[in-house]
């Protein structure tokens, strides 16, 4: 063994290619991170357009409620933020488990409950949106 | 072996650490995230009620014009006004603004203000488009 300096490192075993993937101790890298930041981007600038749209909608009747939603750039907007929004939320609810949740079988409850609820929630938003646009 | 019980994060706040705006817009945070989250389950469900009609949109638009109905969707907009603004001072700092103590507080409090004044705005016009 001709590297000794080598050997009294403190990760002599870490290889060049561990590095390269960049994907760390969790091997998914920053990809959390960066997801949540992008879908809070994209949500952002719809959130109180979102909002104010939902306030107008209260007591409306049914076909002034289909008509706010069909319109073309509407039904749009509604699926790109709902979507934005569950996937967002899972991100941040996955967090506030694994920081908070100590059990482990409570853990992956929660965690498949987290999955499974806003995959729901953004699939059956869309399923809703399209009805409503292509229905009208 | 003897183990000392030692508080841990979300629990140290009035025990350990002093009362501090920062410390609880952290909270806020996700306490608004997660109400968030579940408020937005009951938004699918309006929306599939809107989709399927009749009695199924009746029943769900009485819900929602009822004083209680009124009152979750007042809190479902205060609590993501709060949370995109707050999150909008959290994207400020990712990207390395704002960090300094006294901006800290200035940023907090103008997430209250803006927030309030934002909630009430909406809600102003919303329910005058509405009429």
């Amino acid at each position: 063994m001709s590297g000794g300096g080598e050997t009294s490192r403190a990760a002599p075993f870490r290889t060049p290619l561990k590095r390269a993937r960049g994907l760390g101790a969790g091997k998914s890298g920053t990809d959390h991170f960066w997801t949540q930041r992008v879908t809070a981007i994209v949500l952002a600038p719809l959130a109180i357009w979102f909002v104010w749209t939902l306030v107008t909608l209260v007591g409306a009747d049914l076909e002034t409620a289909r008509g706010i939603i069909a319109r073309p750039w509407n039904t749009i907007i509604f699926a790109v933020f709902l979507v934005s929004m569950f996937w967002h939320a899972k991100l941040g609810l996955q967090i506030v488990i694994e920081d908070y949740v100590h059990t482990r079988s409570l853990e992956i409850t929660a965690h498949f409950l987290n999955n499974f609820l806003c995959g729901l929630g953004a699939i059956a938003s869309l399923y809703a949106i399209a009805r409503i646009a292509f229905a009208s | 072996m003897a183990y000392r019980k030692r508080p841990l994060s979300p629990f140290m706040l009035g025990q350990t650490y002093r009362f501090q705006i920062t410390s609880l817009m952290s909270i806020l945070h996700r306490i608004t995230g997660i109400s968030l989250a579940l408020g937005g389950i009951s938004l699918v469900w309006w929306l599939m009620a809107i989709a399927i009609g009749g009695d199924a949109y009746e029943f769900a638009s009485r819900q929602w014009s009822s004083p209680l109905g009124l009152a979750f969707l007042f809190g479902f907009t205060l609590a993501l006004v709060y949370h995109l603004l707050n999150g909008i001072r959290h994207l400020l700092w990712d990207a390395g603004w704002g960090f300094e103590i006294p901006k800290v507080y200035a940023s907090g409090y103008a997430v209250f203000v803006v927030g309030f004044v934002l909630t009430g705005l909406i809600w102003f016009f919303g329910m005058r488009g509405m009429a």
